[in-house]
């Protein structure tokens, strides 16, 4: 399969992504560090590219009311945020997956103030973790554009019919040029297919009333046919990412594991600072130490067995949040990954730590600081000591 | 297939529902009796009303059935009870009344 190799930055990969799938609509309103995504696809539509009905809105809270309203119309629709503005979306963000409606959000994870800052972290993403969306997170522009490209088919098909977001770093991923091997439009568009909702408003003769009042005598039921469509997008990520494997020869899965096959110490970590960890696992290697890095990619719906997996056997976990969930014990991860690994039986060692707010620089010294931490946790010599901020200045 | 939603029921399991509860049929309001939220009641004074038809439009509800060209007596298993159509009736024809009954 021939590829196009360029140079771009995150940002300018996902706006060629939505190029080539080339969208019916694209409802948008600008935010720091997104606002270049609706602002390059606005060129596009400009010079005549593609023929996405761009509608420029005056928030995100009607950014997202417009996505619900043209994807429950029938069309393929997609937005672009971050930070405040997907807070500002919240309750459309659980109605569009209530309503079970395929939408495809590509978001630019920045800090939710306060203070009010620019830089990346995850908590707005984390933030909507219980929306009902499926969440991909990407290392680099790479997987920015990949992961763009394999959401539509995940979110369309019938097992699933989930809205996704694809989220990629702030700045880091959104802004920094990178090398990168871009696919051809054909088979982008071929891959990704025509959008064939079987369901939808605009379709004469075939009434249908999208996100009815519910009694209480259905909205439970409701609700847990959505938690088992977010169940079945398990499977569908892997067969579509399989299928992009042979269209593109990158693999892809729930999680990626870096070195970690006979790896004492492993650290779980999520977005472009895995690849800082991978860096510091390859000097470590060459010292000796047996470490590894689980780059969490499917952060909804949670693997939380395949983790369990994944992580048996070591020795000792460093578990990365970039994001603090103000609950006086730890970060999101540091709740959901231990909850993982004791619901299925695997107890080790593992530490919760905190890094990366707001744009904090998060160094390879870092990430083998806290593996020397963890071997001294494993052998006994010190405790663990949870909910650890890393490189914050304390008395 | 499209499921018949006449079939779906208090009973149905939730592997059996539609997709995000999606009503496939039209105009099924009318199975929902709203009226029961009545808590002040429009009546027709038949006297006064000249049928000039400016109550009909403005009702939210759509409660005000017209039939050859006059209005009927109001739906009230559908009628909230807002009121608008008495305020527009240039003629005094409608009246509100305390409570559900007519």
């Amino acid at each position: 399969m021939k590829s196009i190799r360029e140079r771009m930055s995150g940002n300018e990969a996902v706006a060629y992504a939505i190029r080539q799938v080339n969208p019916d609509v694209m409802p948008a309103f600008p935010i720091t560090p997104s606002t270049e995504i609706p602002q390059m696809v606005s060129t596009y539509i400009a010079n005549g590219e593609i023929d996405t009905e761009f509608i420029p809105v005056e928030s995100e809270h009607s950014a997202m009311s417009a996505a619900i309203g043209s994807e429950a119309a029938g069309a393929r629709t997609m937005t672009a945020t971050s930070s405040a503005g997907l807070a500002l979306m919240w309750e459309e963000l659980l109605l569009a997956a209530s309503n079970r409606l395929p939408l495809v959000l590509t978001l630019v994870n920045r800090t939710l103030s306060g203070p009010i800052n620019i830089n990346c972290d995850h908590s707005d993403g984390m933030g909507t973790r219980d929306t009902g969306w499926i969440q991909i997170y990407a290392e680099n522009n790479q997987e920015a554009y990949d992961n763009y490209i394999q959401a539509f088919p995940i979110a369309e098909d019938p097992r699933v019919h989930l809205p996704v977001m694809v989220c990629q770093d702030g700045f880091i991923t959104s802004h920094a040029v990178e090398n990168i091997e871009l696919l051809e439009d054909d088979p982008v568009r071929e891959f990704v297919g025509t959008y064939q909702p079987e369901e939808f408003l605009l379709n004469p003769g075939k009434p249908v009333a999208v996100g009815p009042y519910s009694v209480s005598n259905y909205a439970m039921e409701a609700k847990k046919a959505q938690e088992d469509a977010m169940e079945q997008a398990g499977e569908v990520i892997l067969e579509v990412a399989e299928r992009f494997e042979k269209m593109s020869g990158r693999r892809y899965g729930f999680f990626e594991e870096y070195r970690t096959e006979d790896a004492d110490y492993i650290m779980l970590i999520m977005g472009s600072a895995a690849g800082t960890a991978k860096a510091a696992v390859d000097e470590l290697r060459e010292e000796g130490w047996k470490v590894g890095v689980l780059k969490l990619r499917v952060f909804r719906p949670f693997p939380a067995k395949q983790l369990t997996e994944a992580l048996r056997g070591c020795r000792a976990l460093a578990i990365m949040d970039r994001c603090e969930s103000y609950n006086g014990c730890c970060g999101p991860l540091g709740m959901e990954v231990p909850a993982a690994l004791y619901r299925n039986k695997v107890m080790l060692e593992s530490v919760n730590y905190i890094y990366g707010l707001a744009g904090r620089d998060f160094t390879v010294d870092h990430v083998k600081d806290i593996f020397a931490e963890l071997r001294e946790v494993a052998d006994g010599r010190m405790q663990a000591p949870q909910h650890k901020y890393i490189n914050l200045r304390s008395e | 297939m499209r499921t018949d939603v006449t079939k779906i029921n208090e009973k149905t399991p939730w592997q059996g529902l539609t997709e995000g509860l999606q009503m496939f049929a039209g105009g099924t309001a009318k199975y929902f009796a709203t009226g029961e939220w009545r808590t002040n009641t429009p009546v027709l004074v038949q006297d006064k009303c000249r049928q000039c038809l400016l109550c009909v439009p403005v009702c939210p509800d759509v409660s005000i059935p017209v039939k050859d060209g006059k209005r009927l007596d109001f739906d009230y298993d559908h009628c909230k009870g807002c009121g608008i159509c008495a305020s527009v009736c240039p003629f005094g024809a409608i009246e509100m009344k305390e409570g559900i009954e007519p």
